[in-house]
């Protein structure tokens, strides 16, 4: 192993629990050594286990892969497990809790509990009368098609492109970013046979696609680089055109 | 004391639990899936490979069928599998597979016309036909004879886990996230639900159901070099050992998988090997093909890990920070292949090491080593998925030992088996709660849930020295130095007497906050007693199996002992207050075997201490299978002659293939 020293590294996390009668919003500053290719994970696991075991965060993969760990890294939205110590040069890095979701403790937050909403309100499954039968042969996709599907079906509903989202600051019940790449996702599905009309019910007004200002954060940060402001723009447009 | 009653409830939201619940809900049943998490956070959603199922539509899986995914399974399992189930199995993942699509998971399909591929580090070419446009296609994975992996790009795990979430919600299943199962309620040999702590709110209440289905994944946060995600310690299986009475089987088998990148232990699919990348040692040289002629990076995952290490051994390792390594190069297939089907990795690569594995050369070489990956053991099972001994406990999936891996599993074959296992297990399950009504008394309720409470009030009052976190990593620590890749009998008794401290000294802890909800040290303090007694049943186990069998590799027993350890491992936990697990083995039947035990056909030859029986019945296998094929009987006669197997639904139906005559 290696014995050269790391740089001293200050994590200032704020720490609030809006289930104690006492708790009070305030941070709290940690200072540890760096070590090779520490991540956010890497930090906040040693805190936990060395500096403060009441600290709250929200880690499952640490790979990138789950969603579970997003926060607020230095004002941006971003996956912490991703969140590598070397690329902030001063050494310090200020977490929050994702806005726009309900807050748990401290870094977590009830993202599941959002998605689950969303994922019912803009009926995020298959919705086709054909009835398959499983011991023959699969319908054909067109393999291109297949990938397109693929290419936006990669969300991994982190909540990163909602915390990011200036209409959700003044709609609360905006269906974000993400239900809107549901749609765009369902909507070049073929096994899926709703029409445009029929996505029109679900996010044909201001709380859904005509509610989106454009400013693009969403795409900005999200961590699978899916193609929203695209997506969204052309789901408008085919919607408008309905009306 | 808040009890929730519904029909059939299952714990853990991963891709096995939440097909299992579509399955109940679909029959009409009330079911409710408790999961640590949001469900689409499990870690199924890791599976970067693919899926096994043997649809046979591309040019090199064309003639697959079921016998061929039968036979790579059984002798992946190094013969320590259940034969009826992988029969099971094998028959149902073509349908699983296709019953995904349908739910709108985007499977990679076959494109007419040539493309090219990487096959044993030479560009070859391969021309699809016309006729197989549009089908799913597949890839290579390692132990398998035809190309047989279907997948998503490197998202497959990902894709399906949505997918099947999506289906649960669209039928309604009651879906409750950051709900820990803490404790089973049983009376009189029958399971009625568990003791569930809320993760947000810290409150017990008590769960209540006609049957209770784990499906909780595996256990390999007990190790601490682990491609595991965090939430995988074991607690599912844990709790069903606490009963006393549920038993769980061949706990000592545990898959390291040999391409993790290092230090952080991601892991770097099997797909990257599959596709055509070659290991390479400190000299750059590709030194598989020196150790496995035949099928070099492509050996079963056992078999490659244990050569990784043999190569570090002989001195050939990449020395770092973090110890010694070997490369993976993926770069031999080329850029656009990696930013098209690898891209997870090529991310991986990119955030974590800052390597570019498509740049060519030794510049895009990723550092890798083998770890933790996969724990075949699980709660003993029948093949319905109910346990042996608690009736109304079912288990599914990595939480399971059902037991279709035996002490290996091949790649693709586990994210197969949640869903395989969800449909199947899921019905049989949905059966039994159909069938059986609560028959138990509310105090008995409350006396399961007051239990846990006292239990955590007790834990918030240790005033020890002890430190939960310290305990936790010594564990860790321990199961990767003793309990690993190679294992000897010397270093495994003392895994074994240390583990026991450690569990003792789990209540000599103090936790700090004595907050009973939002308190992550409380829950580390209830759970790694859990973790410890799961490190026991491996290390116990692994010390008494004196043999090496499929991933289980003893380095004081080299051969595969057939004539002593056809035998499967037992571990119960018969009272509170014991230190360590009580094994029993129970035999496995040559005789009812449709493959009767034999050499794996990679690894070392020689290495089998033969059981008499295995003879035996090969030859009455043959003898079979000669007089049925001179009547001209089809392969699904001879095999139902061979070994009967039964399956729910409609999912014994023969699989339609392309190739079909």
């Amino acid at each position: 192993m290696s014995t050269q020293k790391g740089r001293e590294i200050t994590i200032r996390v704020l720490k609030f629990n809006p289930r104690s009668k006492v708790s009070k919003p305030h941070y709290v500053e940690y200072k540890l050594e760096e070590t090779p290719g520490m991540t956010l994970f890497i930090a906040l696991t040693y805190i936990r286990e060395n500096l403060d075991a009441d600290l709250s965060f929200d880690f499952v993969c640490r790979a990138g892969i789950c969603g579970s760990c997003g926060m607020v890294v230095n004002g941006k939205p971003t996956l912490a497990c991703r969140t590598l110590i070397a690329n902030y040069p001063d050494g310090v890095l200020t977490l929050l809790p994702m806005p726009a979701f309900e807050l748990i403790k401290d870094l977590s937050v009830n993202t599941g509990k959002w998605m689950d909403g969303m994922s019912k309100r803009v009926e995020s499954w298959i919705i086709s009368d054909h009835q398959v039968d499983i011991s023959k042969l699969e319908d054909r996709i067109d393999p291109d098609v297949a990938n397109d599907t693929f290419e936006l079906d990669r969300c991994i509903e982190c909540g990163i492109c909602v915390a990011s989202c200036g209409t959700m600051l003044m709609r609360p019940n905006f269906v974000g970013p993400v239900g809107l790449n549901r749609v765009a996702r369902f909507e070049i599905d073929p096994h899926d046979k709703r029409t445009a009309d029929d996505f029109y019910e679900l996010i044909g007004d201001d709380d859904g696609i005509f509610g989106c200002m454009s400013l693009m954060a969403c795409e900005d940060h999200c961590p699978k680089h899916l193609p929203l402001q695209n997506k969204i723009a052309y789901l408008r447009r085919k919607l408008v055109a309905l009306r | 004391m808040k009890i929730n009653y519904c029909d059939a409830l299952v714990i853990g939201g991963g891709l096995a639990g939440l097909r299992a619940a579509v399955a109940t809900q679909k029959k009409g049943l009330s079911t409710i899936v408790l999961s640590l998490v949001p469900v689409k956070r499990s870690h199924s959603a890791a599976a970067q490979g693919g899926m096994q199922a043997s649809l046979g539509n591309a040019k090199m899986s064309d003639g697959d069928n079921e016998d061929l995914h039968f036979a790579d399974t059984v002798k992946g399992s190094d013969w320590g599998c259940d034969q009826e189930v992988a029969r099971m199995f094998v028959t149902t993942a073509p349908k699983a597979i296709r019953e995904l699509a349908s739910w709108g998971v985007p499977w990679s399909r076959v494109k007419a016309g040539t493309h090219e591929a990487v096959i044993n580090a030479k560009k070859t070419t391969i021309t699809e036909d016309e006729d197989r446009h549009g089908l799913i296609t597949s890839r290579d994975f390692g132990g398998t004879k035809k190309w047989r992996t279907c997948y998503t790009a490197d998202a497959t795990g990902h894709t399906m886990l949505f997918g099947v979430a999506n289906e649960a919600l669209k039928h309604d299943v009651d879906i409750r996230d950051r709900k820990e199962a803490i404790s089973i309620i049983h009376e009189n040999g029958r399971c009625f639900g568990a003791v569930v702590r809320d993760l947000i709110t810290g409150e017990l209440e008590a769960y209540v159901a006609k049957g209770t289905c784990i499906a909780t994944g595996g256990y390999g946060r007990i190790f601490k070099q682990t491609t595991n995600a965090v939430i995988c310690e074991g607690i599912g299986a844990a709790i069903a050992l606490e009963t006393g009475v549920a038993t769980l089987s061949n706990m000592e088998a545990v898959q390291f998988h040999p391409t993790p990148i290092v230090p952080s232990g991601i892991l770097l699919t099997e797909g990257c090997r599959g596709d055509g990348g070659v290991l390479r040692d400190v000299d750059g040289h590709r030194f598989m093909p020196d150790y496995e002629p035949e099928k070099k990076e492509l050996a079963s995952r056992d078999v490659v890990s244990r050569r990784m290490i043999e190569h570090i051994r002989n001195g050939k390792g990449v020395p770092s920070p973090y110890g010694f390594h070997v490369w993976l190069d993926i770069s031999i297939l080329g850029r656009e292949h990696i930013e098209r089907n690898l891209r997870d990795v090529q991310e991986i690569c990119q955030i974590f090491n800052g390597i570019d594995p498509a740049d060519e050369g030794p510049k895009g070489w990723a550092p890798v080593l083998p770890m933790q990956h996969y724990s075949m053991g699980g709660i003993r099972t029948k093949p319905t998925g109910e346990s042996t001994r608690l009736s109304g406990l079912f288990a599914c999936g990595e939480a399971a030992c059902w037991d279709m891996h035996g002490f290996n599993r091949l790649g693709g074959n586990s994210v197969s088996e949640t869903v395989v296992a969800g449909m199947i297990i899921g019905n049989y399950f949905a059966d039994y709660c159909l069938a059986n009504d609560v028959t138990i008394p509310t105090s008995t309720i409350q006396r399961f849930v007051d239990e846990q409470d006292q239990y955590l009030n007790e834990i918030l009052a240790y005033n020890g020295k002890e430190d939960i976190f310290k305990i936790k990593n010594r564990m860790k620590a321990l199961m990767d130095e003793k309990v690993g890749i190679f294992r000897t009998g010397g270093p495994l008794a003392e895994a074994v007497e240390e583990l026991k401290e450690l569990l003792q000294k789990t209540k000599h802890i103090t936790v700090k906050s004595k907050e009973r909800a939002g308190n992550p040290e409380l829950e580390e303090a209830y759970r790694v007693p859990k973790m410890l007694k799961i490190a026991l049943c491996v290390a116990k186990g692994a010390r008494d199996r004196t043999e090496s069998r499929g991933a289980h590799y003893r380095e004081d027993f080299l051969k595969r002992d057939d004539a002593n350890w056809m035998k499967r491992t037992l571990c119960t936990w018969p009272n509170k207050d014991d230190i360590e697990p009580t094994l029993e083995y129970a035999d496995l039947d040559i005789m009812k075997m449709e493959m009767p035990p034999a050499f794996r056909g990679y690894g070392a030859k020689g290495m089998i201490i033969e059981n008499e029986l295995s003879a035996t019945r090969q030859n009455e296998v043959d003898s079979i299978r000669e007089k049925m094929e001179a009547e001209g009987k089809d392969r699904f006669e001879i095999q139902e002659a061979l070994m009967h197997f039964d399956l729910p639904m409609n999912y014994k139906e023969k699989n339609e293939r392309a190739g079909d005559k």
